[in-house]
Order: structure tokens, then sequence, then C-alpha cells
């Protein structure tokens, strides 16, 4: 939470944001658009045709150089290294003691040159971890956070919007690909990466040129149906595909393995990286906790903090919950005890006074067609 | 904007009394800043509810908010029509999304409100 004496920093699309009638919320020390027609409008225009964001909030790292690739394998769980130039992975960065600092995504733009996409509110501590891991590497380190802007188009209109205003090839830009190209004329770096399980585009450019980039994405896409998306849509389309959440579903206090993400960890890989041996012993150890999913099966809907019994007993707690636009039940994720995460599994959730059923189910709650 | 006949709560609840039963809801205002509402929890009937006391929950996608008795009394009725359309607190929060109805032990309780002057002039500086 920032302090009240911190500046907000604004995107370079505020005005477009005021002007579009946009609720504007503080998140992590930004002013960002919450909501502009109604979350569940815009969740279903994502799910439906598309949807526009403004994710300028993120933090965009640049590494380069000789040992940029082994500098971020020792300061990464995953293996960038093993990454082709052009292709992209989820990863996370670690403490020593295996607790995650964030989940971010990595991505190989050269021989030499990587891109880390980080969430906004730690982007400043990726950045502060980034330096000091690589500090002795053949490697310098741009933060580009306050530079660069990022607006995404997500939907299964996507791709057409999209296609006439680049020049990148978007039929041969696999999902999780990266390609450095133009988007209405100005250099863009141009991703099929996402936050909402459809598929989609971030696009990330210079801050000058993020109005230009907005407003052909959205002059593209209104005749279609394709509109402006704020938090709080991006927030139920992310738990609806089974998307982790940095402070709900990540933080210090849970380990990869138990967010269910242990596949990121390169523990097979030969070097080390920080956060190696405690992970060893993680993964040795075995869970404390699981990751679940939950779809309330009576009245009332889970949310972030609420306990979760089996039985009479505390088996845990709700990390994030909603009432799926989508599907129209509540849908929750959860951690609970590794014995009640079977898919399956009756649990209960405390909503207020009363212990409500819910069901374990197999993580995503939403899949698109294919 | 907020009609002359409702008297209105703080928490931005309105209630309309006819004799002494008292229609209550959430204001438009309300309604507008908690977005689009999925869940109403509301009071048995028959149950006993004190004038600011909390008697059922709000929900938008986003946040759950509590629901506040501007008047104490015994529930007579609840809208069931908001159990599978939350959405009409949004269409017409003071029509079809009213929220239930209490008989009212003491119509004195009606000073403690606000005249719509009063809550407009809150609304405003909100």
């Amino acid at each position: 939470m920032a302090q009240a004496h911190e500046t907000l920093l604004a995107t370079p699309l505020a005005d477009r944001h005021a002007a579009l009638g946009a609720k504007i919320v503080e998140f992590a020390g930004w002013l960002m658009p919450l909501q502009y027609s109604g979350i569940l409008e815009e969740h279903r225009a994502v799910r439906a045709r598309a949807g526009l964001f403004d994710l300028s909030h993120m933090g965009e790292l640049f590494v380069e150089g000789e040992e940029a690739g082994s500098g971020l394998a020792y300061a990464l769980v995953s293996d960038p290294p093993s990454l082709a130039i052009g292709r992209a992975h989820y990863s996370m960065i670690c403490a020593p003691d295996g607790g995650v600092i964030d989940d971010l995504i990595v991505y190989r733009l050269g021989l030499e040159r990587f891109l880390i996409v980080a969430n906004a509110s730690n982007a400043a501590a990726v950045s502060d971890a980034l330096a000091e891991r690589l500090a002795g590497c053949r490697a310098v380190l741009d933060d580009r956070s306050l530079a660069t802007a990022l607006v995404a188009i997500q939907g299964p209109l996507a791709a057409e919007v999209l296609a006439p205003l680049t020049d990148v090839a978007l039929d041969g830009l696999r999902y999780y690909s990266i390609a450095e190209g133009h988007v209405s004329g100005v250099a863009a770096l141009v991703a099929r990466t996402g936050y909402t399980g459809e598929d989609g585009f971030e696009v990330i450019v210079d801050v000058s040129d993020a109005v230009r980039v907005w407003d052909a994405l959205l002059e593209a896409g209104a005749p279609r149906g394709v509109v402006p998306v704020g938090l709080g849509a991006r927030d139920t389309l992310r738990l609806e595909a089974g998307m982790p959440l940095y402070g709900n579903e990540l933080g210090r206090d849970a380990t990869p393995y138990e967010a269910g993400l242990g596949r990121v960890v390169k523990l097979s890989a030969e070097g080390d990286f920080v956060g190696r041996a405690a992970l060893e012993r993680a993964q040795a150890d075995g869970p404390r906790k699981r990751l679940v999913g939950l779809v309330v099966r009576g009245r009332g809907i889970a949310r972030h903090g609420y306990p979760v019994f089996a039985g009479e007993r505390a088996t845990g707690v709700v990390t994030s919950g909603t009432l799926s636009p989508t599907l129209g039940e509540p849908i929750a994720m959860a951690y609970v005890a590794p014995s009640d995460a079977e898919p399956g599994t009756i649990l209960a959730v405390g909503i207020r006074d009363q212990r409500v059923p819910a069901e374990v189910v197999a993580l995503p709650f939403y899949r698109r067609a294919k | 904007m907020a009609p002359q006949d409702l008297r209105y709560t703080k928490d931005h609840e309105w209630v309309r009394v006819d004799g002494d039963v008292a229609t209550i809801g959430i204001t438009d205002y309300a309604a507008h800043q908690l977005g689009d509402i999925v869940f109403v929890e509301l009071p048995d009937l028959g149950r006993a509810v004190t004038q600011f006391g909390a008697i059922g929950v709000v929900e938008s996608v986003k946040a759950v908010s509590d629901l506040f008795a501007p008047v104490g009394g015994e529930v007579v009725e609840t809208n069931g029509e908001l159990v599978a359309k939350p959405e009409l607190v949004n269409g017409d929060p003071l029509g079809e999304g009213w929220m239930l109805r209490v008989r009212v032990d003491d119509l004195g309780q009606l000073d403690q409100l606000l005249d719509a002057a009063a809550y407009e002039e809150l609304t405003k500086e909100a």
C-alpha cells in the first residue's frame, strides 16, 4: 500500500481513461482504471470478442550482455538460456528461503538480450534483487518500467484487430513468443502472452507512443465490439483461467510447489540459483499445503481470507474468490491441507456465520475452445 | 436526484414508509458505487432487527458490503426476485431492486434519518 504522502504514478493513458469514464483506483502506487462500463460487461467482451487493457504499471526490465542468460539462470528459478530467441516462459524470482518475491514472464529477445515483465507491486523489489544478483556478471540491467507502456489486447478477435496495424506476422507468432516490429507505425515489442485465458497480445512501446497505439487499437476494435477493460475484469478473467495473482496465491509464505507451479523450478538444470537449496528441501519434504480450485455448492461467494473447513477441521484459507461471470457460479482458489486437495472432495467455506459446501475442482475453471 | 418522499441513512440505504411498514433498499448512488451486484443476502422473515444494525449483505463482483436497517422492527417480507436477479438492484434500486419490508417498532426512528436534501449533500461530499 502506497503511503499517503507518496505521489501516485499515472500511466500515459490516464487522459484516455478519464475520457472513457473509467472508475480510477490506486493500485501498487499507480492510478489505474478499475472498470469502464462495468466488470461483468468487460469480462464478457473479452471472452466473446476482445478487450483492451492498459498495463503500463507493470515492470519492464531489460537484461543484456554476454552473461545475461547465465546471470538470469542464477537470479530466477527457471532456465532462461534454454529459451529459443523469440520465445518466452513463465518464471519466478525467489528469496534464498524459497519464498516467492514475484512471478514474471521472461522473453528472450536476442542471443544476449532478455526482457522480464514483473508485477507492478513488485517491480522495485525485482529490480533491486536482479541488480544485486547480476552484480559481477557481464550483463547490464536496464529498468525501463517508467519509460515503457504496455497495452494488451485479449480475446478471440485480438489477432484480427491487431494484424492490420502491425508489420509483425501474427500467424507465425506462437503462444509465449515475442517479436520486434511496429504497431501503428511506432516501434513495438509484440508478445503473444496474457492473463485472461484467451488468445491475445501484449504490446510494449515507449510511453510517448502509448496513446497512439491505444487509440489505433480501440478505433480498429470498436466496430467489432472491442471495449477497454479495467483491473476489475482482469482479476475475474485470470481467476477463471486459474492463474495465480501475487499477493493472493503467491507470496513469500508459499513455495512454487505448494502453488502447483513446481514445473517452473529447474532443479534438473545444473547450476546454482538463488533459493535452490531451500526449494530442493521443499520438494523433498512435500508441500505443507496445496492450492486448489473450489466451486461453492451453496449460496454465498467465497472471498479472499475466508476460512476453509474439512468437516469440523480448519484446513485452509481462500486466496481469491468471485462469482464467475462465465460459469455463473461462485469460484475460488484456496490453500488447503494436501490431504484435502483431491478434486471431488467436498469442503466448506466459512462465509460470515455459515459454512457453505464447496467442491474441490481441477484448475482452470475456464479453458477456451482451441 | 434523491426522491423527496424517502428517508436515507449515511450508509446509503433508503426507506419508504407506508402506514407502519417500511420498504428498504440501497440508493442509486450506492448501487453505482458498488458496480455489478451479483449477490444479496437478506434476513429471515420474522426476524427482529434494530435500527442501524447489520441485516444483510450486498456483494458486487469485487466487494462485499453490509446492509444496515434504517429502522428497527420485524422483517415481514423480502424481495425473493433478488436471489435469481441481483442485477435488479443496479437496474432499478428504488423500485424492483427493493430489498425488504419491516414492520416498524417506532416511527419516531425516522427522525434519525436523512431527508433527500441532506442525503444529496452527503453524496456530493463523497
